[in-house]
């Protein structure tokens, strides 16, 4: 189900019998044949709107989170197997940064410097990179405590080849079940950025923005709020599945 | 009174033995022989997943398995004491000692005004030798020493009077000297207050001066019952021959004979007797007919197709090595300080010779573990030289040069941490040939074989993962990993404490191999037995300095300081 | 080791806590150069924004001068951290309020509403999160769970939206949909208002507090300790109440902290659809009208308040672990501490 949200999202562009700005019908007209989930704020079509606006917040939870998850574990698999100055400070940096609530930061951000979407994938990245490198550390620490990791330092192998062939495999399972996590609240947070009217610019379609839009006719016309949620919802349950399977999985191997 | 379990399923079967009051019972196996299942199973307890599924337990005329609820509640503890294993894990951290007393025996006699129940606590605070002072019960359990520990833990048990304890492993987790004051006071106990005891154990050695009687167990079922003097002197059963055999003596050298293999894990244990895969008396009936437990005389049971009353052999002495003095040292050690929070190394130096097996001696936290460290360039915050074969070598492993580098091979002690969990044991061999040596392909593969030959693995085990493999397999491995790198010298930190009786013989033997083939080794343990199967010359550590060296049977025979002599004495206690 | 026990007057863990407030301290001084920097060294010209863009230079220049906009950066940020060390925020470009003042009634409104949210979160966390772990593997423990995730994946100001179209609706307007609240009148007076919201709140945060409980319960239930306790007789509800639970409650304290992160974020979306009067709609409209003193004040009360309340988690959890508490050396602490923080998401260990 999830799978077909994505596929919506990745293709409804094309499927999409009208342009998502085209004026069609009368302002929160009803569904009829040719709109069946009727019409807009402005009288746009809807379903034209749902099948284009998904795109948009695909890409950028999906970038933001590997992005994170790129820097996180680097920084925080460094600072595991270094234990020492290096340690103290990427830490020390991840804990400041923790202080900030991260919808806070990000807003903080692109109210000053602008909603380009690269800046608020940047940003939406910025923010959860804290959470992956300690969740990186903590485990690179329990694992560079093992001794196959000190026979690895004793034969004089790299610390690029230490940290890539001995500690990468064995805290990869958290790391994946943390970027299916952070998709998850990648989601939340790019729509509700939207949501706030801060993140795609209208009149562009976008979920969040629709729900934002529309909610003034919510009793009208419910459907202009209720289909983009729903596909939140789902999108949104989908990628917290894909974290647990990885959790349950992982579990299972290892019992 | 009667105790009694026919428990189902695969993990302990047909178990059947009595105890009388005031009997020590030692129940031996080597891991995975179901004998903490039977422990538990006594209290009608099953962990997780596994279930009590028939069999009777009764405890002066108390059925335990047909109780439930309020019933089972008051037996246990009651009728029955459990000791566990590690008192510093089966101690509640967040509460206090004396309220832990205080609540079990509430829990239990809540007619008991509070004069009783004081002098109740301080009466079995006495018993088990601990202070009764109300500043010692406001302690919480990791303010106690780990003899301490265990004894509240003891104290926990008794202050119910008890009919049966049960008792175990409860001395794994201390060091030698807690460890016979522990056992004495439950022997005191025990006889004092007519209280019947079952003792687990994996190591017969603990138990030799304890128990009144021994039970042996192998892949969850009974093989021998003997009273203590007779298992000792004439086992029955040859997988009690062959534990005995393997126990290493402080007293004399002679050879250890390791049991071929490794023990079944549940479900994958054989038709037939279980022991018969290893046994050197096996005949075809064995792995057909599952023998039942037969009493030979009245003190001894056994079950085996062909029971022999055998004494341990003992005259085998094992030669004496020629200690090889070359000119100049191999590894040479001077003036050695290391410290981390604290310094743990004070001025050390240290020679080792040639094709020697070296034993350095102490107790925990004496700084051996520092010691071997350093020496193969593990250990950070070290001051003093070092020279290997003449040349000045570093005390860190990165600064030392490749070609060295390979020369001084380290294993590590608990070989479940020392393999990548995912790396295949190939790919784990291969890492370090390709980085010392540059070899690839079919030359790589073929050293690969030739290594897991050498320890006694076939060749299919480079394709398999650690987890698929026995801790003396992880161990071998290990070795063969060192093996690969073509060292000189071997530094083996504690290698066989972490694994079987059996195994270790096996592991000790293969180490001596290797040293009769001209490898110099390097062998850190608290183990005097060990020491004296295995090295030539022996350096006792003792707080971060070296207070006695020489010649293995010098040194164990006719100690030089009061610390040694201590050491070897609780040492002969224990065998 | 026995430790010698302690004589001195002074806790143990003294030390330790003042070393971890300087930490705090620290932090919070990195924090007010983040806010200054994002807002004030960042280009954006707050003089054009107050005027307008087709305002005359000469005046955009007078605004930028009264403002002290002109200033070098340095000498900005000093002035700046000296007004709010002495507790003056400065004055609301938009309604020429000053911000403290603006930002003390709106903050008291926020904290209520997260007050409210922890009195109904932390029960329902314990008793669902015992509960559960208490019926493990069983089928209310499999389909609690399922719902659980399912709380979780929502994002939370969905579930605020679903709430406000359910109470909008006619027939079904028990509760007052949008949080109108009449700032003449006390705020215990008009709780009805901050039911919705609190509830909206509550269950987004609910999910993960309440399988931190119920992991960090079976992981105690699942020790040695509890075994022991058990065989020993002891009856089922002093190991659940008196061995378990005090020992299962450290995660969750920390959790808390954590999930306050979060939380702060789903306050704000939250207070924007029910059209609370709390900080967050308060930052929303500082955010469009590009009002910088109270943008400013806003993001560091609430950060400050981030790190007050990890302060006062980390006092906690050394206060409520016995073997921290009395813990000589403040490395120690701080080598656990960190143990403890993280425990729910390390690797289960490789041993045999």
């Amino acid at each position: 189900m999830t799978l077909a949200v994505v596929l919506l999202a990745l293709f409804g562009p094309w499927l999409a019998p009208h342009a998502p700005t085209d004026m069609l019908g009368g302002v929160y007209g009803a569904p009829t044949a040719g709109a069946p989930l009727g019409h807009d704020f402005l009288g746009h079509d809807v379903l034209s709107r749902l099948l284009a606006g998904g795109l948009s917040i695909l890409w950028m939870s999906v970038a933001a989170a590997s992005l994170a998850l790129i820097v996180g574990s680097a920084l925080g698999m460094l600072a595991g197997l270094s234990r020492q100055r290096l340690d103290q400070a990427i830490t020390w940096l991840a804990d400041v940064w923790l202080a900030f609530p991260d919808l806070i930061l990000v807003l903080l951000i692109v109210s000053m410097l602008g909603r380009q979407p690269w800046l608020i994938v940047l940003t939406v990245a910025i923010a959860f990179t804290p959470g992956v490198i300690r969740l990186a550390r903590g485990s690179a620490v329990s694992v560079a405590s093992q001794e196959f990791v000190e026979a690895a330092q004793m034969m004089g192998f790299s610390r690029t080849r230490i940290l890539l062939r001995e500690i990468l495999p064995n805290v990869l399972t958290p790391l994946l079940v943390h970027f299916g996590n952070m998709l998850t609240w990648g989601i939340g947070m790019l729509s509700g950025l939207s949501f706030l009217g801060y993140g795609v610019a209208p009149p562009a379609a976008d979920w969040g923005l629709m729900i934002n839009e529309n909610q003034a006719g919510l009793l009208i016309q419910p459907w202009a709020v209720l289909a983009p949620a729903l596909l939140i919802a789902v999108f949104a349950y989908g990628t917290n599945l894909l974290a647990e399977g990885i959790a349950r999985y992982s579990a299972g191997a290892r019992s | 009174m009667r105790v009694e379990l026919d428990s189902g399923a695969d993990v302990i079967e047909h178990i059947d033995f009595s105890l009388a009051p005031g009997e020590i019972l030692g129940l031996v196996g080597e891991s995975g022989s179901g004998k903490t299942t039977l422990a538990t199973a006594l209290l009608a307890h099953a962990r997780r997943g596994a279930r009590i599924n028939g069999g009777r337990v009764s405890v002066a005329g108390t059925d335990l398995l047909a109780l439930d609820g309020e019933a089972l509640r008051r037996a246990r503890g009651g009728l029955i004491g459990y000791v566990a294993q590690d008192p510093a894990l089966a101690l509640n951290p967040a509460i206090r000692i004396g309220k832990l007393l205080l609540e079990t025996l509430q829990a239990h006699e809540p007619g008991l005004d509070r004069a009783a129940r004081e002098q109740r606590l301080a009466q079995t605070l006495a018993d088990v030798g601990l202070p009764g002072e109300r500043e010692f019960l406001r302690r919480f359990p990791h303010q106690l020493s780990g003899g301490q520990q265990q004894r509240v833990m003891l104290a926990l048990a008794f202050v119910l009077r008890p009919k049966l304890i049960v008792l175990d492993e409860p001395t794994t987790a201390l060091d030698v000297g807690t460890r016979a004051h522990i056992l004495a006071t439950v022997r005191r106990l025990c006889k004092e207050q007519g209280v019947a005891a079952v003792y687990v154990s994996h190591d017969l050695g603990v138990i030799k001066d304890l128990v009144d009687r021994v039970m042996v167990m192998y892949a969850g079922r009974i093989v021998e019952v003997a009273s203590r003097e007779r298992l000792f002197s004439r086992p029955g059963h040859p997988y009690t021959l062959g534990l005995l055999a393997a126990i290493p003596e402080v007293g004399r050298q002679r050879v250890l004979r390791a049991i071929a293999g490794h023990a079944p894990a549940p479900g994958q244990r054989p038709a037939g007797c279980a022991f018969a895969p290893r046994c050197p008396r096996r005949s075809a009936a064995c792995s057909a007919i599952e023998p039942a437990l037969q009493g030979l005389d009245g003190v001894q049971q056994v079950a085996c197709l062909h029971p022999q009353l055998i004494a341990v052999p003992e005259e085998e002495i094992a030669p004496v090595q020629v200690v090889h003095q070359a000119r100049t040292p191999l590894l040479e050690l001077r003036g050695l300080n290391l410290s981390y929070d604290r310094q743990v190394l004070f001025d050390l130096s240290l020679d080792v010779h040639r094709g020697e097996c070296l034993a350095v001696v102490g107790e925990s936290g004496s700084g051996k573990t520092s010691l071997a460290r350093t020496l193969a360039g593990l250990g950070d915050g070290g001051v003093g030289a070092l020279s290997f074969d003449g040349q000045p070598l570093s005390l860190m492993a990165r600064k030392r040069d490749a070609a060295t580098r390979h020369r001084i091979q380290y294993i590590f002690q608990n070989p479940y941490r020392a393999l990548n969990p995912r790396q295949s044991i190939g790919q784990c061999l291969q890492a370090p040939l390709e980085h010392f040596f540059g070899l690839k392909g079919a030359a790589c593969r073929a050293r690969i074989d030739a290594a897991l030959a050498r320890v006694a693995l076939p060749a299919e085990t480079a394709a398999k993962y650690p987890h698929h493999l026995s801790g003396g397999e992880r161990q071998r491995v290990a070795i063969a990993r060192a093996l690969v790198c073509e060292p000189e010298v071997l530094i083996c930190d504690e290698v066989t404490s972490a694994l079987d009786v059996s195994v270790q013989a096996a592991i000790l033997a293969l180490l001596r191999e290797l040293q009769a083939e001209g490898m110099t080794l390097v062998f850190v343990t608290h183990d005097l037995g060990v020491v004296r199967t295995i090295a030539d010359r022996i350096v006792v550590v003792k707080d971060g300095r070296i207070i006695e060296q020489g010649g293995t049977a010098e040194v164990l025979d006719r100690p030089g300081t009061e610390y040694v002599k201590g050491l070897v004495a609780q040492a002969k206690f224990q065998r | 080791m026995p430790e010698p026990i302690r004589t001195s007057r002074l806790p143990a863990w003294l030390p330790w806590f003042i070393g971890r407030l300087g930490y705090g301290l620290l932090t919070a001084w990195v924090i007010s150069l983040v806010v200054f920097i994002a807002t004030q060294a960042l280009p954006s010209d707050p003089a054009r924004v107050i005027l307008g863009p087709e305002a005359p230079l000469e005046s955009i220049l007078t605004l930028r001068q009264q403002l002290g906009l002109d200033r070098p950066i340095l000498v900005q940020y000093f002035s700046w951290l000296a007004q709010v060390l002495r507790g003056d925020l400065g004055i609301s470009l938009d309604s020429a309020q000053p911000v403290a003042g603006l930002l003390f009634i709106r903050f008291g409104n926020t904290l209520a509403l997260l007050l409210g949210v922890l009195m109904v979160v932390l029960p329902l966390a314990l008793t669902i999160g015992v509960g559960l772990a208490l019926r493990r593997d069983s089928r209310l423990d499999r389909w609690g769970l399922a719902t659980l995730i399912v709380l979780k994946a929502t994002p939370g100001y969905l579930i605020a939206i679903g709430l406000v179209l359910l109470f909008s609706m006619p027939h079904f307007d028990l509760l007052p949909a949008v949080s109108l609240i009449d700032p003449d009148r006390p705020l215990w007076r008009q709780l009805d208002y901050l039911a919705l919201p609190v509830f909206a709140l509550s269950l987004s945060a609910l999910p993960y507090l309440a399988r931190l409980v119920r992991a960090s319960m079976i992981e105690a239930l699942d020790s040695d300790y509890v075994g022991a306790a058990r065989l020993r007789g002891v009856p089922q509800w002093r190991l659940v109440w008196c061995h378990t639970l005090p020992n299962a409650l450290v995660p969750a304290i920390q959790g808390v902290a954590l999930t306050l992160r979060t939380l702060i974020g789903g306050a704000l979306l939250a207070e924007v659809v029910f059209s609370y009067p709390g900080i967050g709609t308060l930052l929303n409209s500082a955010i469009q009208m590009r009002d910088l003193p109270l943008i400013q004040g806003a993001v560091l009360v609430i950060t400050l308040g981030v790190v007050l309340v990890n302060l006062l988690a980390d006092l906690l959890t050394v206060l409520l672990t016995p073997k921290l508490r009395t813990a000589r050396r403040a490395s120690l602490i701080q080598r656990n501490r960190r143990g403890i923080q993280s425990w729910w998401r390390r690797p289960a260990a490789k041993a045999p």
